[in-house]
């Protein structure tokens, strides 16, 4: 048998298998075979390795090379010159945005090296779907070692580890899983909340493809501390690769023995179901999920009872996040105090973000509690593209709030976001730059958790239309004097009546973007004017004259024949027909068409 | 699986599967494989190295490969790398001087000096 010399890890996750990962795979695998090395060369699929927009990815090991923006036709080279010759391709290495610097090896770049990996430790080392790398990779080593200790032990570690849960509320799962132990009634259950909900988020998913496995010895360890056998996954029937991967880690697992009847030689047993969610955002709400398992309409029932006394079907029943689940096995292994060691005092550990919008390197990320957003989106995400100012950054999504620059050096944890109207929330991170207006931001996440509202109490069905209403008048220029004090009045009573969380903290994104930017709210309503220029209603596109080089462009992109003029002469846009789609202001090649207020062009 | 020695034993079987991917290098060998390092016997040599260390289940050496160093005449080219001591450069390695230069400078560090071309002090 040959030797394997070299590993070629290809991103597996729904990203770049949607850019066409494994057509470079098929390319590469028949690469190798003409140049007659397919023996030497490990090639292996891995979890979302966080540079999403860069993919496909791949990693060729023992280097660490890391190649972007893979195309079928790369393989050949790749296998020409790197795997053959030893000599790296240049041209498909990864290009810091701002520096133009070049990086050969994934552990150089600015990225991955500012990030602690704890949760996505294993993604872009071990194939998702082999449960041998896992167990390689110390996997199903803190099961074993839990079995060992007693259910009150592992209890108390995940308690002094400070670990709090990352599906959005920050409870302390410690205590969580103590309530439920001591909770009477049995059977008792686990249940993984795989819903995801949040537009824009993926952190759950990428971690579900990624690294199943974890999660699963995430639940089991949960399940023999609170003294549960049955755990359940709950995730979206949106997330079909996630689902195939928890299915093949299941099957794997079940066949090792790993879970069914006397685990490891020892009394526990433990079996988990798959149970696919409609995908609907409340579902995400834990006795909504519950209320959907037990084949029920997924709507939300008050709580107390909570589900650690009253869960499924009225068993006391721990729920947790995938995000979570995935910090339990390296607890157990390393030990509270190496937990406890990274964040800030009451935060402890890490959270992965989806770091996405106006920031240039975008993607899955994970930082200790206490980083700054400033470093976050200058060493991590690269900074804003287009020398653009950083405006804002909205986390928590459609539940969360704004943080606006003055508080770039704010150190993140649950504690710090929450004194100034936001929430860590499950993960969404959206950087804004001073193009995005606030109000439309507001409108936006509003016309969202208006949607989704299960409609079954009124302050948060009824309520959130009015204050829909409001915003859609005052980005259409139709806002009225006091508007803002009747979204802050609707805001809180929404707030304070609604059943379930998605109600209570709906109103969120519009009191914190009130509460930072009420300038634009005012100018919107008085001056008929949007400041980031970018409400339609508001705004018109017009030609520079100064700077207009007569080249035509304008006419030829413009659907409906509003840019106007003969070549070589002044070009002008009549405001009657545009329709505002800002292609000529995209492809004008001398950056003469700019877009002005609307009310100071009809003076 | 029925017990924590079954799932030990997967672990280290499944090991050596990951073990490119996870290991801290500690020693390096560095072959040429240049157009005339390949037409030399580089490849030969290349697999030789894998296949010496493997047999002795050396764990903590890297072999990667580079390309062309100018430096026809000696090949093929091996470069050994140990922390805290300097590069040696062997030239004309052919697959049995491969297996020597594992068996002497890798296991018991005594560098085969009639063989090397250079030694590069701080690489
Ligand atoms: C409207 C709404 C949507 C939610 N969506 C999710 C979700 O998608 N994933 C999640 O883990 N938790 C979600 N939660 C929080 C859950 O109710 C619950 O607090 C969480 O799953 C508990 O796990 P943790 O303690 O590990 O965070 C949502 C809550 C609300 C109110
Ligand atoms: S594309 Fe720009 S430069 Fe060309 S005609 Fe239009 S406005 Fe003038
Ligand atoms: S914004 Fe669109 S519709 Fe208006 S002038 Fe430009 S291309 Fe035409
Ligand atoms: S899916 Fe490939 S890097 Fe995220
Ligand atoms: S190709 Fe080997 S030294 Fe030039």
């Amino acid at each position: 048998m040959a030797i394997i010399r070299t590993n070629v890890l290809i991103c597996a996750g729904s990203a770049c298998v949607s850019s066409r990962a494994y057509d470079f795979k098929t390319a590469l695998l028949e690469a190798l075979e003409e140049a007659g090395i397919k023996e030497e060369v490990n090639v292996v699929d891995t979890g979302c390795i966080g540079t999403c927009d860069l993919g496909p990815v791949a990693i060729v090991y023992p280097d660490g090379i890391f190649y972007v923006h893979l195309k079928p036709e790369d393989a050949k080279v790749i296998v020409n010159e790197h795997l053959l010759k030893g000599r790296v391709v240049n041209r498909l290495l990864y290009q810091q945005p701002m520096t133009k610097e070049v990086f050969p090896s994934l552990s150089e770049i600015d990225f991955i090296v500012r990030q602690k990996r704890i949760v996505l430790r294993n993604m872009g080392v071990i194939d998702p779907e082999s449960i041998e790398e896992y167990i390689a990779k110390e996997g199903y080593q803190a099961l074993a070692k839990a079995l060992t200790m007693s259910p009150e032990d592992v209890i108390d570690t995940v308690k002094k580890s400070g670990l709090r849960g990352r599906g959005g509320a920050g409870f302390p799962t410690g205590l969580k899983w103590e309530l439920t132990r001591k909770a009477t009634g049995n059977p008792k259950y686990v249940i993984c909340n795989g819903d995801e909900g949040d537009p824009g988020a993926f952190m759950d998913r990428s971690v579900l493809e990624g690294d199943p496995h974890s999660i699963i010895e995430g639940m089991m360890i949960a399940g023999y501390a609170v003294g549960a056998s049955k755990g359940f996954f709950y995730v979206r029937a949106e997330y079909p690769l996630a689902i195939k991967r928890i299915e093949n880690a299941l099957e794997q697992a079940r066949s090792y023995g790993l879970i069914g009847e006397n685990i490891l030689g020892t009394d526990f047993s433990f079996d988990i179901e798959l149970r696919r969610g409609s995908g609907a955002f409340v579902c995400g709400e834990e006795t909504a999920l519950i209320a959907s398992i037990e084949g029920g309409r997924g709507e939300p029932r008050p709580r107390p009872p909570y589900p650690a006394n009253r869960g499924l079907w009225d068993s006391p029943t721990v729920i947790n996040n995938v995000e979570t689940l995935a910090n339990i096995s390296p607890i157990i292994l390393n030990g509270a105090e190496w937990f406890s060691s990274t964040g800030t005092e009451k935060s402890k550990g890490t959270k992965v973000f989806a770091l996405a919008g106006k920031v240039n390197n975008t993607g899955l990320i994970e930082v200790p509690f206490g980083t700054t957003l400033g470093e976050i989106i200058f060493d991590v995400g690269g900074g804003i593209p287009g020398g653009k100012k950083f405006k804002a950054a909205q986390t928590g999504g459609p539940s969360g709030g704004c943080i606006p620059a003055e508080y770039l050096d704010l150190p993140i944890d649950y504690e710090s976001l929450k004194q100034i109207g936001a929430i860590v929330g499950s993960g969404g991170l959206i950087i804004m730059d001073e193009d995005t207006c606030m109000v439309d931001v507001a409108r936006f996440f509003l016309e969202f958790t208006q949607s989704e509202s299960c409609g079954k109490c009124p302050p948060c069905r009824v309520g959130t239309r009015k204050m829909l209403d409001i915003l859609e008048r005052i980005v259409n220029g139709e806002g009225e004097e006091g508007d803002i004090e009747r979204l802050i009045e609707l805001g809180e009573e929404i707030r304070r009546d609604s059943l379930c969380g998605l109600g209570q903290t709906a109103p969120n994104p519009v009191l914190s973007t009130i509460r930072f930017f009420r300038d634009e709210y005012e100018a919107h309503i008085r001056e008929k004017r949007c400041p980031a220029k970018s409400c339609r209603a508001l705004i018109a596109y017009q030609v520079i004259p100064d700077k207009c080089r007569g080249c035509g462009i304008c006419a030829r992109v413009c659907p409906v024949g509003a840019a106007q003029g003969k070549p070589r002469e002044i070009y002008h846009i009549d405001t009657g027909l545009c329709i505002k789609c800002g292609d000529c202001f995209a492809k004008c090649p001398f950056g003469a068409i700019e877009k002005a207020d609307l009310v100071l062009e009809k003076v | 699986m029925k017990s924590l020695e079954d799932l030990k034993r997967i672990r280290e079987q499944a090991q050596a599967q990951i073990k490119l991917r996870t290991q801290e290098a500690n020693t390096k060998i560095i072959v040429g494989m240049g157009t005339c390092g390949i037409a030399a016997g580089a490849r030969e040599t290349l697999m030789a190295i894998l296949d010496e260390l493997s047999k002795r289940n050396i764990q903590d050496v890297v072999v990667t490969q580079t390309g062309c160093v100018g430096l026809c005449e000696y090949e093929p080219l091996v470069n050994v790398v140990k922390p805290g001591q300097p590069k040696i450069t062997y030239m004309k390695v052919t697959p049995e001087r491969a297996r020597q230069i594992v068996a002497s400078h890798i296991v018991n560090d005594q560098i085969i000096n009639e063989w090397v071309l250079s030694t590069e002090e701080g690489a």
